[in-house]
């Protein structure tokens, strides 16, 4: 069967979408990113639409689930180049893609990634920090 | 309203979903239609085309060329003859969705086009027709 390849670059992954995807192929790739990013530990993936014409609200849908399933495993999600007509569209169709980020090319999604990724991190010292204090504050 | 062109498409497979999609394009590009107007009746078509075959169990398109008032236009209509919609109003609202979706297809569609209209009856089967005029 047909597939979207998955490349990897250090601890993120990165898909390129260039073929107008039919739902079983878009299925696939939801799919094997989710297995790749649990068998890698890959921190941030990256999907690039710059050659999709168009996003449904099935393929809309499928970027969030990848966010979403990617996030449990404790990755972050960019979605770079999307069309500004294809923008326009999802707009209009009322698909809002909560929770997934863009950023307009790949350049500015692999530094988006690493910053997010920078945030998570720091975040997680915090939380580790607070919880050391709110220890200390017990024992008083 | 006169018709200049008229092709008709099994919605049988997914893959059907996808020449649908290409042949809209094709002919949104040949009348002259903007990149965001093709865009819209893609993703038209794509959302109307997956409904035929996901909640309809497969059916028709009908793409046409249509001309009125010195206009042209394009039109799909797509037909099948599955379980049908028992509450329009309900199936048009945004989110409202039986199968797990967003519930945007149809919502989103009529927005996405100029006129649209939707007929069903519960077991007898489902058409709807959208156009976008130039
Ligand atoms: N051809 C059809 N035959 C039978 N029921 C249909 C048909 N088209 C739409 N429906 C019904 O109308 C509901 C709304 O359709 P709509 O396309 O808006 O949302 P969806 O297909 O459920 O989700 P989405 O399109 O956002 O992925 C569907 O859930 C289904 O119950
Ligand atoms: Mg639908």
């Amino acid at each position: 069967m047909e597939r979207i390849p998955i490349l990897k670059m250090g601890e993120f992954l990165l898909v390129t979408i260039q073929v107008d995807m039919h739902d079983r192929l878009a299925m696939q790739l939801q799919d094997d990113l989710t297995d790749r990013i649990s068998a890698t530990g890959a921190r941030g993936v990256l999907i690039d639409i710059s050659a999709l014409e168009m996003v449904d609200s099935f393929i809309g849908r499928m970027i969030a689930n990848i966010a979403a399933m990617a996030r449990i495993l404790d990755a972050q999600t960019v979605v770079t180049g999307m069309q500004p007509a294809v923008a326009i569209t999802l707009v209009e169709l009322g698909l809002t893609l909560t929770g997934v980020r863009t950023a307009l090319n790949v350049e500015r999604g692999m530094t988006l990634l690493r910053s997010l990724l920078d945030e998570a991190d720091g975040v997680a010292h915090d939380a580790i920090a607070d919880r050391e204090d709110a220890d200390v504050g017990a024992e008083e | 309203m006169s018709v200049l062109k008229n092709d008709l498409m099994p919605v049988r497979t997914a893959n059907d979903i996808v020449v649908v999609r290409q042949h809209v394009r094709a002919l949104a590009i040949e009348l002259g239609f903007s990149l965001v107007d093709q865009t819209k009746m893609v993703t038209a078509a794509s959302e109307l085309a997956r409904n035929t075959l996901a909640h309809g169990g497969g059916g028709t398109a009908r793409i046409e060329v249509v001309a009125a008032n010195a206009r042209r236009g394009l039109k799909m209509t797509f037909e099948d003859r599955g379980k049908g919609i028992a509450d329009l109003e309900l199936a048009m609202r945004d989110g409202y969705s039986t199968g797990g979706g967003l519930g945007l297809g149809l919502s989103g569609t009529r927005r996405l086009m100029n006129e649209f209209e939707l007929q069903s009856k519960p077991g007898e089967g489902t058409r709807v027709s959208a156009t976008r005029w130039k």
